[in-house]
Parts: C-alpha cells; structure tokens; sequence
C-alpha cells in the first residue's frame, strides 16, 4: 500500500508541471494585456512597466522564470493590485473557498450516496421514483439559476437565510451558497450509486451472500456497498472539479470574499500571476483529491493494489 | 429412508412486461437422507429456477408456487428474514460460476467465517478457526494462507473448493450444486465430484446435482430426474436411466453424449431446439423432436405416471426404443 502511494504521489509531478506549462502559454495567446486601459498608458511608462515584470523578455524566458520562483513557493506579483502579492491574494481567499468547497463536497457526496442507495433498494417503488425525480431536477438546473432562485425565495420572500455576504462565516450565510453547490454534486453522486448499487445488488456473490442467510442488513453493509462504491469513487476526483469551478459563480452570486471572486476578475484583468496562481492552486487541491481519491479506491478493490 | 425433501406440485412463474412465463410446472420429487440427485435437462428446461425457488433466489421477477417442505417446514413463500434462519445452514447452495459467485472486496476468511457467526453464534476467530479448517477439508494448501487472500488471488478450482467449503461449514441436510464443474478444467472437474462424494458422504448430506453433463451423473447421483419444457419427464435410479431409458428424450439425451467405447464418428444429437417455454407446443411438450409420437402426443400431455421400481415416466409410447431411430 505505501508503495502504491509513493507510486501515484510521483506520478502527479509530471502532470503538475504540464498543466502548469499549458496554464502559462494558453493565458498568454489570450489577446491583450494587464496594462490595457480605457486610456492608453504613455509609452515610457508602459514599457517601464512591462519591463518591471519582465514582460518585455521572451516568452520562454518568462516561462522559465515563472517556474523557477513557483518551485521556491513564489507565486510572483498580482500585476493589477500591486500592494498584494498573489500569493498573499489567495492566502486571504483560500480557507473561504475551501470551506465552503469542502463543506458542500462531503455534505454531497454523504447527501448522494445515502439517496443512491436508498434508491437502489428501493428500486421501482415509489421511494425510488420520487429520489430520481429529485435527483434530475438537481442536475439540470445550472447553477447560477438554481442561486437566484433560492436567494429570491429564501432569501427575500421567506426572509430564512441571508442572500448574500459572509460575516465572518455565519452559519445563516453559508446555507444558501452551500445548497447551490450541494444539489448538482449530489445529484451525480446519487445517480451514479443507485446505477452501480442496483447492478451489484444483481451480482452473483450477492446472490450467494442471500444463499448463505445472512439478512438483508448485513448483505447491504458488507456485501454491497463496498463494491457498489468503486466507480462513484473514481468519479468524487472529476466531481471536485465541476464543484470547485461551480464555486467561482455561486461566491460571485453570493457576494463572497473567496478566491473564485479572482479568478474572474483577474481572468478579465489578463492579471497574469493572480490567474495562473488561482488556476495552479486549484489544480493543486484537485490532484491531492484525486490522491485521496485513488487510495480509497486501492483500499476499496484489492485487485488494484497490485498493479 | 427418511425423507429430508419433499416438493409438491411447486411451480415457477416469472412476469414479463405483457405475458407471463412459467418456467417449473407441476413439480414433484422427494430427497431422502444421504442421496444423491441428479437433475438433468438442456438450457432452459427449468432445473436451476426450480432450485433458486427453494432457496428463496428467484429475480424479483419471479414467483414460486406449490410446496417444498424441509420436515414439516414449507420454504416456499416463507419470508426472506425466516428463511435465513435456514439458508446456509440447513440448506445450502453451490453456484455454477466460482469466478464471479464469490465477493471480490472480502477476504475469503471474512467470507466463510461470517456463515458461522450468522448461524453458529460463534465469535470471529472461533469462527475464522473453523473456517481454516473447513478449507484444509475441501483439499485446500496452506490453508492459513489461502484464508486471507482475495478471490482474485485464487485459482477456478480452488475458488469452487472455497465454495464447498463455504455451503458445508454449517453441515447442511441439503446440498444444492448447480452445475459445480461446467466452468472448470476437466481435471479439476474429476477431483471437484470425488469431494462432493467424500464430504456429503461424511456428513450425511443429500446432494441435489443440478447438470447437463451426463458423466457427472455417471460418477456421482443414486437416482436421476430429468426436465424438459418445465416438467419432469422420467425419474429413476441412475442405472436404470442409462441402460433401460424409457423417455424418448433421455434416450436422446444418452445418445448425444461422447462414449469412450463406442468409437463413433460422429454423435447423434436430438434434432430441433429446445421448446419456448412461452409456446410450448400442443400436447407433449417434445412432441416436434420425438421419433415415436404419434396422434395422441399432439393432443394431450402425458402424465407423469408410476411404471413401477420407482421409475416414473411422462410418455405415452410403450413400444420397443431402437439405437438410430431416436429423431
């Protein structure tokens, strides 16, 4: 097993590196630049600047330089808030973002897994019909409608939660955001465990468990549900992703001070460092959950420990 | 002998989405104490479904009717929580396929052990003991070893003596082996009918051998039935079946199977399919593939009638049966 884990830990440097090499030139082939304003900068004080950034140097060059200080832990300068570097940006964003991002991530893994499930079991009654009804009105409303829609209702006609802002991350505040991102998440999450939970639950070793009288309880918890898992595991890593990226709108909609409120504005901006900074912490937070994700995975089916 | 199975008039419906079939009709049979059974019949015929509805395994599809009474005790229609207190203790069952039947995620131990924490009241490591035990039983090296390892780590052969070894902890009355060697190595095949010989002998278990393979029957079964359509079609001892077969399907069946001493060229199979159990035909169920029906055979079904010496045969031909001349 700890080979297993050194093994994957290695194998995320190399795709650490790619997507922080294609991150680099991508957002460079983006047309304009962080100093383009409404009025044109005089000459001189342009190309000051730019040379202050080491904009003026060849591409490769930046790129190398970029690398180079991001290995020593530098994210480099925000190019439009010059009294912050990035790194500081995040710092002040990042616990928001990941509380939020993780609250709603477990609530909806847990939410989506226990509905899948439950679902399962109850497959073609009407427990099950009104879970999937449920379950689709969950994924197909995009988000930023799904927000808009419970801050009018919850939020200004019922008066329940706030509809928007942080406060020091009261507990009313996060209700609202933490649902938006909640439903779509498990929603997937639940439609992928009532699938692989139905198709187990018709396997040949489920059917021996039933041979061997051991009780429906006991089949589901130890049978059943460990085996049932494995491809909602594999999913939880990309669904991170689609949670974290469906973060940036909601803190948006929300008004809250998390990191996704820079990386639209800095995208916009073409703010190169707070960009790439955003964009390289995400991917940081997206590998080590696929890492966590694809060592439950080896703990979950024997037969991958060993390739 | 003392009876230890006794199925009455049992039947097996499975509902589709506008008709229905019925897969097992007008079952009959009893199992007596240490005895061995072998049913026979092709694909379709009903002999697995037959032994799933005793044991409580039909699709949810399914419905078991009729009786199937283990003492005075009636396993068809019995609630699921009543029936475990039976299944895999008193009646066990054996699958056809060892590579998927057991559960890829548990160690075999967990597997074994956890029979005899349901049924025994044993704790875990009296329960892992036994278990150990149990798989040096079934033929089993290094048994400690074989224990904690997963399916996956396992061979065909010693996945189905994990099997065994898993129905037999609780010693059952019962043993149902539901084509136990179709997926294996020849080879293995041999050894797998010796331990089913030796273990059901030791414990006194009757054996209901659930096969298409008659050389399995050859080796191991007292008595035989044999199932066409959903019904038995002749049952009686396993020396009677073969040198005096009284059904023009299990003479059939006898013909289209490779003999070592008979060097023929070719085999003889039966002609034709087997039937639709959504249409079966008018009158005997074989009637298209039969070379000895006559008028009758196409209006009305045989019963399955006594013929004396415990023979019963569902057949209304009585004339002599020529080699050659079956289909």
């Amino acid at each position: 097993m700890f080979g297993y884990v050194t093994r994957r830990v290695l194998s995320a440097i190399p795709i650490a590196l790619i997507a922080v090499t294609a991150c680099f030139f991508i957002l460079r082939l983006a047309p304009g630049g962080p100093f383009d304003g409404e009025r044109a900068l005089p000459p001189v004080t342009l190309a000051n600047l730019r040379a202050h950034y080491n904009l003026d140097l060849p591409l490769i060059q930046q790129y190398f330089i970029y690398v180079g200080r991001l290995l020593q832990g530098d994210f480099g300068p925000s190019m439009v808030y010059n009294d912050f570097t990035v790194a500081e940006m995040l710092w002040i964003g990042l616990p928001f973002t990941l509380m939020l991002g993780f609250s709603a991530f477990i609530i909806g893994t847990i939410v989506g897994l226990v509905a899948g499930a439950f679902s399962a079991v109850n497959q073609n009654k009407w427990p099950d019909y009104v879970l999937v009804m449920l379950v689709m009105v969950g994924l197909v409303i995009p988000n930023f409608l799904m927000a808009a829609v419970l801050q009018l209702v919850f939020g200004v006609y019922l008066d329940w939660f706030p509809a928007g802002g942080w406060q020091a991350g009261s507990i009313p505040h996060l209700v609202l955001p933490i649902t938006v991102l909640v439903l779509p998440h498990a929603g997937r999450t639940a439609r992928l465990m009532r699938g692989s939970m139905i198709e187990v639950l018709g396997t040949n070793y489920v059917r021996t468990a039933r041979s061997k009288g051991l009780g429906q309880r006991l089949i589901l918890a130890r049978h059943a549900i460990k085996p049932a898992l494995l491809p909602v595991v594999s999913y939880l890593g990309p669904g991170l992703s689609y949670l974290l990226t469906g973060s940036l709108v909601v803190e948006q909609v929300f008004a809250l001070p998390g990191i996704g409120k820079y990386f639209i504005s800095a995208a916009l901006n073409r703010d190169y460092g707070l960009v790439l900074g955003t964009t390289i912490l995400y991917m940081f937070i997206i590998l080590a959950v696929n890492l966590i994700v694809d060592v439950i995975y080896a703990w979950l089916d024997p037969k991958v420990r060993y390739h | 002998m003392k009876q230890v199975l006794k199925v009455e008039d049992m039947s097996v419906t499975f509902e589709l989405h506008q008709s229905e079939v019925q897969a097992v009709r007008e079952m009959n049979f009893t199992l007596s104490e240490g005895e061995t059974l072998a049913v026979v019949g092709e694909s379709g015929s009903g002999k697995s479904q037959a032994f799933l509805a005793i044991m409580g395994l039909l699709a949810k599809n399914g419905r078991a009717g009729g009786r199937a009474m283990m003492g005075d005790i009636n396993l068809i229609g019995m609630p699921p929580r009543q029936l475990d207190t039976h299944r895999g203790k008193d009646i066990a069952m054996i699958f056809q396929d060892p590579m998927t039947s057991l559960n890829p995620t548990l160690k075999v131990r967990t597997q074994l052990a956890e029979v005899l924490v349901k049924h025994r009241d044993y704790d875990q490591q009296k329960a892992t003991m036994a278990a150990i035990e149990m798989l040096e039983r079934v033929g089993i090296p290094e048994p400690v070893k074989r224990a904690n390892a997963y399916p996956h780590e396992l061979s065909g052969g010693m996945r189905q003596r994990v099997m065994i070894a898993m129905a037999l902890l609780c010693q059952p009355k019962i043993l149902i082996a539901d084509e136990p060697t179709t997926a294996l190595d020849v080879t293995v095949q041999a050894q797998m009918l010796d331990l089913f010989k030796t273990l059901t002998e030791d414990f006194g278990t009757s054996l209901v051998l659930i096969t298409h393979d008659l050389g399995v029957v050859a080796g191991v079964a007292d008595r035989m039935m044999v199932m066409y359509g959903g019904r038995a079609v002749e049952k009686g001892t396993v020396d009677d079946l073969f040198y005096d077969p009284r059904h023009p399907y299990t003479l059939g069946l006898l013909h289209s199977t490779p003999h070592i001493a008979k060097r023929a060229a070719r085999l003889d199979p039966i002609q034709g399919l087997p039937p639709s159990l959504e249409h079966l035909p008018k009158g005997c169920s074989f009637n298209p593939r039969c070379a000895f029906a006559f008028d009758r055979c196409l209006v009305e079904r045989p019963p399955l009638t006594d013929t004396g010496n415990g023979r019963e045969k569902a057949c209304f031909y009585e004339g002599p049966m020529a080699y050659g001349k079956v289909a």
